[in-house]
């Protein structure tokens, strides 16, 4: 508390109210003018908590603070008062004179206030903790079963389409086609380059110290047709179009446009998911094949830069090297990344609840599920796929 | 500081411009809100109610004019000058505008915390007594803004408004959006408040029960500009819109229950 004067700029009023005391036998009084308000106080605290702490203090048994003197009292000059108060009363009787109307209102008023501490946020015990480790667990097996659920709905509603084709949104899916395909070709083309140049360039280093500097061509084209094209796409993906979804669609809940789509007999599942999903589906198969393709021409540019394969050589070896199938294998992934991304974004758009915070939980949940998905999924494909030796 | 007078201007606003792109919202608007009055805002949807309170603040800039705050030009003076008047107001957004991430008590706490050096107990009791100003109960300072109704965060929002003891409060519409129990004790709350307080208070309104029961003064935004007056005055004044919006159905109830429950009361303010 014995901070001294403060050291952050002061309220533009230079004037600040001042205390006088006089002691006279077992009397003892605090006269306060000027302005009492949060400045002064500021000011004067320790000083007047010097006079509290002081030892003579136990010989005046009858105190008197006057603030008959006080311009303004604030709450803050208020509360100032009454605990110089209930400090002088620790040795004997002690009274506020002087108070106008308002003043005495004032001082009632936080003489009234519950004295008990201020209640703060429990504190986490370590029984609470094993509590939120099991809420977490049964939180997490609720989630999963109600994703099962949207994904049992999203495929109803999706063969209902299929009977009753008018009721596709053809403009809503071509517009979202756009934002999420064409819009994304930069990014994930300059991503994709700089990737195909790292790893030929990490990996053209160590082949050639066996002579093997050749076979670049076999790694970067089975990786990237592959493995790497199609994976880079979808966690791009997942991060700008299923974080987006769960945006839009977290922000129309929160704002209430879901439940009145629903008023007016539109059901958001038609209206707000199946657009999307259709639409990543259609985008994701050419943006793989785009990332392919600037990948591997991200690693033919720096294998003839680095190793000194030419281009044509390059190519040659490729077309000799690298078959059909691979470019296959990955790219039969993409509409399955695409589904997963899409149905995850929408479904936690969906789950938004009420406040606009629940947007940014539901976001980053609905990016960290996406990507950990594709990932697993991907994972999952490439053992099937070496098991029946595709 | 000037002793306390009649009409001493605290918010001096002199040809005041706003636009938005083609849109002029103000134009040569003038402004004067006296000390210890308060002074409701009113006009239709789109006349820049809540900009001008913005701009007052310093939210918003403003495309010309002057904004002079308890003798500071908010338009053109500098950082310093802005820190300083902040620890002379406080405003009140609509929904409370509390920071979720902290609790009631905090929340009020955060202006003491970043303005004063006071330990946490002397903060601590701060906050309990602006949460009984308020009429919040003890055990709401623990709550996270998240775990109250909105009436209540309205309340907390005003108590945090009034941490610093400001001499100038600014509420958006306070009484939006609740009940009219609630909204008649708010009413009572900032009448109270204000004269406990001696506090001047800018009001952006479309309660009409509130103007008539805690305004001293009106100001109508039409034509981009402002009128003001008393209730009777503007009763008096010659525009389709400002007669529309007092001597319509719920114009006259506002006004026949005021003057049948209130009257002598009005008669004693300025």
């Amino acid at each position: 508390m014995l901070k001294g004067m403060s050291r952050k700029p002061r309220a533009r009023k230079p004037e600040i109210g001042t205390f006088d005391t006089k002691a006279d036998g077992d009397r003892m009084a605090v006269t306060l003018t000027g302005r009492w308000d949060v400045p002064t106080v500021m000011a004067n605290e320790p000083h007047l908590y010097k006079l509290v702490e002081d030892p003579a203090l136990e010989n005046a048994k009858h105190s008197v603070v006057d603030i008959s003197g006080v311009t303004r009292l604030d709450t803050v000059g208020a509360i100032a008062v009454s605990v110089l108060r209930d400090q002088l009363a620790r040795h004997g009787n002690a009274e506020v004179t002087g108070a106008q109307k308002a003043q005495a209102a004032l001082l009632d008023q936080i003489a009234t206030v519950d004295a008990q501490p201020l209640p703060q946020l429990p504190k986490t015990t370590t029984m609470d903790r094993v509590a939120n480790l099991g809420k977490w667990a049964v939180g997490l097996w609720l989630e999963t079963r109600e994703l099962v659920g949207f994904f049992g709905e999203l495929c109803v509603v999706m063969w209902g389409l299929i009977t009753h084709p008018g009721r596709f949104r053809l403009t809503s899916t071509i517009s979202h086609m756009q934002q999420v395909g064409l819009n994304a070709m930069p990014i994930v083309g300059l991503l994709a380059f700089l990737i195909g140049v790292v790893l030929t360039f990490i990996s053209g280093d160590q082949l050639q110290k066996f002579g093997a500097g050749i076979f670049i061509v076999n790694l970067i084209g089975l990786g990237v047709l592959r493995e790497l094209g199609i994976l880079i796409t979808a966690i791009i993906v997942a991060g700008r179009s299923g974080s987006a979804f769960t945006a839009e669609i977290g922000t129309m809940k929160v704002n209430q446009e879901v439940d009145a789509m629903r008023t007016i007999g539109l059901d958001p599942m038609e209206v707000l998911v199946i657009p999307r999903v259709i639409a990543l589906i259609l985008m994701l198969v050419p943006l793989g094949f785009f990332s392919d393709v600037v990948e591997v021409l991200g690693g033919a540019l720096m294998a003839s830069l680095t190793l000194n394969i030419p281009f044509t050589q390059f190519f040659q070896q490729f077309q000799a090297q690298v078959h059909l199938q691979h470019f296959w294998v990955g790219m039969i992934k993409a509409p399955i990344f695409a589904f997963v991304i899409a149905m995850v974004g929408c479904f936690h758009g969906m789950q938004v609840s009420g406040s606009a915070e629940s947007v940014g939980q539901q976001t980053t949940a609905s990016v960290v599920q996406a990507i950990f998905l594709v990932i697993v999924i991907d994972a999952i494909a490439a053992v099937v796929f070496e098991e029946i030796g595709f | 500081m000037k002793p306390v007078e009649d009409y001493e201007p605290v918010i001096q606003i002199t040809g005041l411009k706003t636009q938005f792109g083609k849109q002029v919202v103000h134009e040569n608007l003038d402004l004067e809100v006296r000390r210890g009055e308060v002074l409701g805002v009113v006009g239709g949807s789109g006349t820049g109610k809540s900009v001008l309170l913005r701009e007052i603040v310093g939210l918003q800039a403003v495309n010309a004019g002057t904004i002079n705050v308890l003798g500071t030009d908010v338009t053109h003076g500098g950082a310093e000058a802005q820190h300083a008047l902040r620890q002379n107001w406080g405003v009140m957004f609509q929904e409370g505008a509390l920071f979720s991430s902290l609790t009631v008590a905090q929340n009020i706490q955060v202006p003491i915390r970043e303005l004063t050096d006071f330990p946490q107990w002397a903060q601590d009791e701060i906050a309990r007594v602006k949460l009984a100003m308020v009429g919040l109960p003890p055990d709401a300072g623990a709550k996270l803004p998240s775990q109250i109704s909105g009436g209540m965060k309205k309340r907390a929002g005003l108590a945090r408004a009034l941490a610093l003891d400001p001499e100038l409060l600014f509420l958006d519409e306070p009484t939006a959006g609740l009940d009219p129990i609630s909204a008649t004790a708010f009413d009572e709350l900032i009448k109270n408040l204000k004269s406990s307080l001696n506090l001047t208070v800018f009001m952006v309104t479309h309660d009409l029960d509130s103007l008539v029961a805690i305004c001293d003064r009106i100001a109508v935004l039409v034509d981009k500009r402002v009128i003001v007056g008393t209730l009777e005055e503007l009763m008096e004044v010659d525009n389709p819109w400002i007669q529309e919006y007092f001597r319509g159905s719920r114009g006259r109830a506002a006004l026949g229950n005021a003057s049948s429950k209130a009257g002598p009361a009005r008669k004693e303010r300025i």
